[in-house]
């Protein structure tokens, strides 16, 4: 690894001016990872016991994708995503007290309570969710492209996706649209190379980078374990698709160090534990950054702690935060069913209210 | 070359008790192991065993021509799995959740219900998977299915509430030349108290036929699923608090409705709750009420009552889950209402 031979040098090589990032922006994607890290161990530790329930999908390991490829964006820019997105909408504004609240459950979470790990939503920040069905939100995401067009906005739109979800018909229908109509939308596959339990290479005969190819968008792929790469490579391509220049898929690759969900294996039949372990110790995002840093001088193992300890208290402040908030109100299963509430909701017995 | 059967599937074999889902692997392991025609497809299923474990082991038993673990792409797959049927093979279709169905509604209602009728043959397949709430799953992960495909002739939607029913139904599904939506609830896959011996010998139960799970005479609750269980708890204890007989039928297959069933006890009660998971409006209770009245208006005592679901999605969090979901003590109170009617 790069930083690995730079620290042997013993030089102060600075990997920061290749990327064009400064040192406070590195220090900033640092912060970033280390709370999400830490978020997300909060988010397990909840899960294990009881406070989270259903479906849960950690981001461990993933850290780098998201910081490098949202920190570009502008706070008028869209992010939408599948169902490990928990970090990814922090990274857009939404607060980790209302991200873990929904995890939780809780009134004062995201979707307040309705939506749980896979649906965190928040408009006002433009994280327009969390969707739990494998690739429905690509076409979603063609038609926030297609808004932004209409109304001759500069924004983008980046939705992410899986490596799985290509196979989905709804992801090639939507790329060919966003390719005809010229939308400033970037495809991003978090490429961690398996769906669930099934490798990518047992379910397409071809290679990532051929998959948009066929609607003429252009596809470059970048190493989501390096942050600094990644921000650098999203960075270009903003400005590319700002300045109308149509559409992009990113194959970003990534590596997930959890199961699938909480209640799947870290390894086993379907990824090799060497693999996994090999992974962790040479392709950690933070550590990465952490070797970037050292080499460079701009961060040193006292200042690294302080972070750390500011990214635990920020993410057990979210799950003290999520405990305390109250569960929500039973009336709320009128509300958002339609524009408007049902009156005619109630059901003539369903055991509380007289009919 | 296949491997032996594995030791969790013999379990009926070696007289112990099974669960739901075990029921339901062994009904799949002993039609595949009988009859070549059958295949499973689906996300997962093989060399992952599947998201709940229902087919752990079949990849390594029957080989990947037999067990094919495909693309996340329910349209494309199912609508494979049509073609196949197609041609005289018996695909048995997993959905991982069977709220992931969706795109392949097109394939489902378009071409398989109807592949008889323009004259094309029989489309005998099986599209099977977790349905149901309780698991804090929330909108995508807990909805169950049925009412989307009810209204499709030329669908059969099967719904079992015990480890029996579901194996000998998974069969007939299996065998029956038209295709059929099979429900399992995720609530009650592992569910302990529902563990029962199974015959060891090759049953089936037969579609379209509904079951009278407890005999009364004062009340008839027509459910089905993991309600069945919560009415007869209920009926159990309207039993003991009120001196209420209530008969309760679990439906089994809803379509073809079992019409003769739910008539020959309306019309010994009088009375009739109709007690479904799904959500209200254009629920089963619906089509229920309609033929009662059709049928047996004349034997009614009083109006025909359902608990169900609130029209809502299904929420994620605990306490609204819970209260979306209908209860034991909502049956109860309901039935209380009706008994007094």
């Amino acid at each position: 690894m790069a930083d690995a031979t730079t620290k042997k040098k013993g030089a102060k090589t600075d990997v920061l001016k290749q990327y064009g990032v400064s040192p406070e922006l590195a220090l900033d994607m640092m912060r970033d990872m280390l709370l999400y890290r830490r978020f997300e161990e909060k988010a397990e530790e909840g899960y294990a016991i009881g406070k989270i329930g259903g479906f849960c999908h950690l981001h461990i390991g993933q850290e780098g994708a998201c910081v490098g490829s949202i920190k570009p964006l502008r706070p008028d820019d869209y992010v939408m995503s599948a169902y490990r997105e928990h970090t990814q909408a922090i990274a857009k504004g939404v607060t980790p007290n209302a991200v873990m609240a929904e995890l939780y459950g809780k009134a004062d979470g995201a979707s307040g309570g309705k939506g749980g790990s896979m649906h965190i939503f928040d408009a006002e920040v433009r994280f327009m969710g969390g969707h739990g069905i494998v690739g429905g939100q690509v076409p979603l995401a063609t038609g926030i492209a297609w808004k932004i067009k209409y109304r001759k906005e500069d924004s983008v739109v980046i939705v992410y996706m899986g490596d799985a979800a290509v196979n989905q018909g709804g992801f090639h229908e939507a790329l060919n649209m966003a390719a005809i109509w010229d939308l400033p939308a970037i495809y991003v596959v978090e490429n961690n190379e398996y769906g669930m339990g099934t490798a990518f290479s047992r379910v397409s005969k071809t290679d990532m980078t051929t998959k948009a190819l066929p609607y003429g968008i252009p596809c470059s792929t970048v190493d989501g374990q390096d942050v600094l790469a990644t921000y650098a490579h999203f960075r270009g391509l903003a400005e590319e698709v700002r300045g109308g220049g149509g559409p992009r898929f990113v194959n970003l690759q990534t590596y997930r160090f959890r199961g699938h969900s909480m209640s799947d294996p870290v390894s086993g039949t379907y990824r090799p534990t060497k693999e996994v372990e090999q992974k962790k110790a040479e392709h950690d995002p933070i550590v990465t950054l952490r070797e970037q840093l050292f080499a460079a001088g701009h961060l040193d193992q006292d200042g690294l702690e302080v972070m750390d300890q500011e990214a635990r208290k920020i993410a057990q402040d979210a799950a003290d935060f999520a405990e305390n908030s109250p569960p929500p109100d039973a009336s709320q299963l009128y509300a958002h069913v339609w524009a408007e509430i049902n009156a005619n909701g109630r059901l003539f017995f369903d055991g509380r209210g007289e009919h | 070359m296949e491997q032996p059967t594995p030791e969790y599937l013999q379990k009926t074999r070696r007289g112990e008790p099974v669960t739901l889902l075990e029921a339901i692997s062994e009904g799949l392991f002993e039609e595949m192991s009988s009859d070549e025609r059958v295949f499973l497809l689906g996300e997962d299923i093989g060399t992952y065993g599947g998201a709940f474990k229902v087919t752990r082991g079949f990849l390594e038993h029957f080989g990947d021509r037999r067990v094919i673990d495909t693309p996340i792409a329910e349209g494309g797959f199912t609508g494979a799995a049509a073609g196949a049927a197609h041609m005289g093979l018996r695909p048995v279709v997993e959905m991982q959740f069977m709220d992931f169905i969706s795109p392949a509604y097109d394939v489902i209602t378009n071409y398989i219900a109807t592949s008889l009728y323009r004259g094309a043959g029989p489309m005998p397949l099986v599209i099977r998977g977790p349905v149901g709430g309780g698991n804090r799953g929330g909108p995508f992960h807990s909805q169950n299915v049925e009412m989307a495909f009810f209204h499709t002739p030329g669908l059969k939607i099967v719904y079992p509430s015990t480890p029996y029913d579901a194996k000998g139904l998974i069969k007939s599904a299996i065998r029956d030349d038209n295709p059929v939506i099979f429900e399992e609830h995720k609530g009650l896959y592992r569910a302990p108290a529902l563990r029962e011996v199974l015959p060891d010998e090759d049953y089936v139960v037969p579609i379209g036929k509904a079951n009278t799970v407890r005999e009364g005479k004062d009340l008839t609750v027509v459910t089905y699923g993991a309600m069945v269980h919560k009415s007869v708890e209920a009926a159990e204890l309207l039993e003991k608090e009120d001196g209420l007989s209530v008969e309760v039928i679990d439906l089994r297959t809803l379509l073809p409705l079992d019409d003769d069933a739910i008539i020959e006890s309306v019309k010994k009660t009088g009375k009739v709750l109709v007690v479904h998971e799904d959500t209200r409006t254009g629920g089963i209770a619906g089509e229920i009420a309609i033929r009662i009245s059709e049928k047996a208006f004349e034997w009614l005592d009083g109006p025909i009552l359902r608990v169900t679901a609130i029209d809502s999605p299904v929420p994620y969090s605990g306490s609204l889950e819970d209260y979306f979901l209908p209860q034991t003590s909502d049956v109860v109170k309901a039935a209380r209402y009706l008994a007094g009617y």
